[in-house]
């Protein structure tokens, strides 16, 4: 395999006990809400089932349900703000983003009126996510135009 | 009771197994779960059916040094013994702790052997004999059955779950997936070709148990295990071979490519 460090890894991996569970949970990718089973084995997601008890999926996904976990350790998964710098995108901080997104917002509402702005709500964020994007875009704003990703 | 005799003998078990896999319930929700030494037994309960063979499978294919226990009825066992008759794992890393179907369940799955070889608990339902083929030959012209089984097929989302919920489907490298048959994003599928590689690659070729693991999964209601019961038959007719009824049979599929390759 390699360095007697590396063999030496491989065996205690294989000494730990062994730990296999399903945790329910929704599927994030529409609004149906259907409840599967993400199965971890030894604290690594190997996929998914459906949840038989689940009342509104009965133990039955779509193509995207099924695979509803592969986004988690997708290699190509975003793990940090990325912000256009010369026509490249660059690494940021969540404060460098999030200070440019309202700097740029409250730019184009004060140049061209808060009806310049649109906002698009989503199917994977939670109700509670998608009240508080309307009440920014309707009462800090002060723009209707609100929409939801299925409109695009 | 029944699942109390079953948890009495699991937690036998666990003093020698890596694991038991069984379904565990909590707060009203059912799954799969590795209960180890020292778990809380009471949650493991027996229903509702379901496809623990994969289970088995997906675990020991990650971790070839453990060995575990499976609580399950007669369809999985057939389906772990079918696993390893095509060598996908070896029976020498589970135990099986069968359990019977009840009387009901037996005529719901059309069963022939509604238990495992043997049950450490509960009493053996009669088995079935499976009459949906003949019953459905019996009640609709050759054009009635081809104009029903368009409108069954043609109900497919395409989802795949068939395929990903059955536990003799163990191929890294799907025919259902592979261009030359199956257009990738494209709906309606084509008739019937989808459906019938999913039917022979597993009833056709001796690997289904007849678990209707694959009918509970489909989200558009179609009745397969209708198509797999036909190739069941006609499995058992031809070649005399029942998936899962015996330890290191020969799946004729495998027997031709010998034959072959001859």
């Amino acid at each position: 395999m390699g360095s007697p460090a590396i063999e030496f890894l491989e065996g205690v991996k294989t000494m730990q006990k062994i730990t296999y569970s399903n945790i329910e949970t929704t599927c994030i990718y529409c609004g149906a809400g259907c409840g599967l089973n993400v199965q971890v084995l030894d604290g690594q997601i190997i996929g998914v089932l459906p949840s038989t008890s689940h009342p509104v999926s009965h133990g039955q996904l779509c193509i995207k349900g099924w695979r509803a976990a592969d986004f988690v350790n997708h290699p190509e998964r975003l793990r940090t703000p990325l912000i256009k710098v010369g026509g490249k995108f660059v690494e940021s901080s969540w404060d460098e983003a999030l200070d440019l997104v309202s700097d740029k917002l409250a730019e184009a509402a004060q140049a061209h009126g808060p009806d310049s702005l649109g906002f698009l709500a989503s199917a994977k964020c939670g109700n509670e996510e998608n009240y508080l994007l309307q009440k920014l875009s309707r009462a800090v704003v002060g723009t209707n135009n609100v929409d939801h990703c299925a409109r695009l | 009771m029944l699942v109390a005799q079953v948890r009495e003998i699991v937690a036998k078990k666990l003093e020698t197994l890596d694991g038991v896999v069984a379904l565990k319930e909590e707060q009203h929700r059912v799954a799969p779960y590795l209960f180890t030494a020292g778990d809380d037994l009471s949650t493991l309960v027996l229903e509702p059916r379901y496809p623990l063979a994969l289970v088995v499978h997906e675990i020991l294919k990650r971790r070839p040094d453990v060995r575990i226990g499976v609580v399950t009825r007669g369809c999985q066992e057939r389906a772990l013994v079918e696993l390893a008759n095509w060598k996908q794992l070896s029976l020498d890393q589970v135990e099986i702790i069968g359990f019977p179907c009840s009387q009901e369940q037996a005529e719901a799955c059309r069963c022939e052997m509604p238990y495992p070889t043997e049950i450490v608990a509960g009493e053996r339902a009669q088995g079935v004999v499976d009459q949906v083929v003949a019953e459905f030959r019996a009640s609709k012209t050759r054009e009635e059955r081809l104009a029903f089984w368009q409108r069954q097929l043609g109900k497919c989302i395409k989802c795949y779950g068939c395929r990903s919920i059955c536990p003799l489907c163990f191929c890294e490298k799907c025919a259902m997936e592979q261009e030359t048959w199956v257009t990738r994003g494209k709906l309606p599928l084509p008739f019937p070709t989808f459906h019938l590689i999913k039917a022979i690659h597993t009833a056709g070729a001796g690997k289904c148990v007849g678990c209707h693991a694959c009918e509970d999964a489909c989200p558009a209601d179609i009745p397969l295990s209708i198509l797999y019961s036909l190739l069941r038959q006609d499995l058992k007719e031809t070649f005399g071979y029942e998936a899962g009824a015996q330890h290191s049979g020969n799946p004729p599929v495998l027997l031709l490519k010998e034959q072959m390759a001859k």
